[in-house]
């Protein structure tokens, strides 16, 4: 018997597809935004109101995950933006590989701004890198106040965390702040966004931030290539 | 269900470090595994014992070592582990802390025979 040492990360292969995905969308200058919940939070809802705030501004694509049907894609389709639907079979989360096969039939020559909807899963889709810019948790509040500190893991993967169907509060009788400090206890960074995609309170913070933050990135890539070429 | 994803990576792994040592068999994978992760235990158990069959690692023992979740404070450099639930603030100055580990997912060594 021998013993090798191997230390190896797991998900080494998921990574360096991830990498291969980043390089890419970085050389066609798509920011990209890969989208996370449980299923039913509202991730297609907040993709549909967040499009009609944007899509004057950007040039935008969607690609939705699901394990069946195509019932997401047709309703990006239905605003005039270019979506792709992955079905996923059986497996509870998209991988790198999955996003990247997408690309194969799934042109982002000439977008700005890339969202991924992930399977509607609270745990899985958290450990898959994509090669997004960008992850952010939609949680609706009827889920319950205690779910942040039930599920951290993806609150803590989040860069923003939407908190939907604030309308449902007064009948659901979860407290909104005891919500919030949850989500903080558990990922001390998060930009938080109550919103309802219902009446549509809170959806114009998140976008202008979501904005603010695809800019900035835009800047520093710009930068960096400037940079690049300054030192050759 | 990801174990079984997270499973297949790491008999691809170890398959081909085998592979890289002219080795036929695998007879132990020793795993170290964030706290901190989305991964159950159980669950990675029972996805190795289904598909190890018809591969290097058929006989081989899944050792699983649970790393715990650790943080740093930024500011004032305090190393803590969680005392309940998963609380990110410094017991000391209430900054928000950096997670050290917690988020490994990894394969340590594996044994050959």
């Amino acid at each position: 018997m021998h013993r090798i040492p191997v230390g190896t990360n797991i998900l080494e292969v998921n990574e360096q597809i991830a990498e291969e995905n980043r390089q890419l969308f970085r050389a066609r200058g798509v920011f990209v935004v890969n989208v996370m919940s449980a299923p039913g939070a509202g991730k297609t809802s907040v993709l549909e109101e967040t499009i009609k705030r944007i899509r004057s501004r950007y040039r935008l694509g969607v690609i939705e995950g699901d394990l069946m049907t195509t019932l997401d894609k047709d309703r990006i389709d239905a605003l005039g933006v270019p979506a792709y639907q992955i079905t996923t079979g059986t497996v509870c989360h998209l991988d790198a590989n999955m996003v990247h096969n997408a690309l194969h039939g799934f042109g982002i020559d000439g977008l700005d701004l890339l969202f991924i909807e992930n399977v509607g899963n609270l745990v899985c889709p958290a450990e898959f890198d994509l090669g997004e810019d960008l992850k952010v948790m939609v949680f609706s509040t009827v889920e319950g106040a205690e779910k942040p500190k039930k599920y951290p893991v993806m609150f803590h993967e989040a860069e923003a965390v939407l908190l939907n169907k604030i309308d449902l509060i007064p009948y659901s009788g979860v407290s909104l702040d005891e919500l919030q400090n949850n989500v903080l206890d558990v990922s001390p960074e998060a930009e938080i966004f109550p919103m309802s995609c219902r009446t549509g309170e809170g959806i114009d913070d998140w976008v202008n931030w979501l904005m603010r933050r695809m800019e900035k990135a835009t800047l520093r890539v710009s930068y960096s290539r400037m940079a690049g070429a300054l030192s050759e | 269900m990801h174990e079984l994803a997270i499973t297949q990576g790491i008999l691809e792994i170890a398959e081909r470090e085998a592979a890289k040592h002219n080795s036929v068999c695998i007879t132990r994978i020793k795993l170290r595994i964030g706290e901190f992760t989305g991964v159950v235990r159980e669950a990675l158990e029972f996805s190795f014992e289904v598909i190890k069959h018809g591969t290097l690692a058929e006989n081989a023992e899944l050792e699983i070592e649970v790393v715990k979740l650790c943080k740093r404070c930024p500011s004032c450099d305090e190393v803590f582990e969680s005392k309940d639930q998963f609380d990110f603030f410094c017991p000391r100055c209430n900054a928000p802390a950096e997670i050290i580990s917690g988020r490994e997912m990894q394969i340590e060594y594996i044994d050959l025979d």
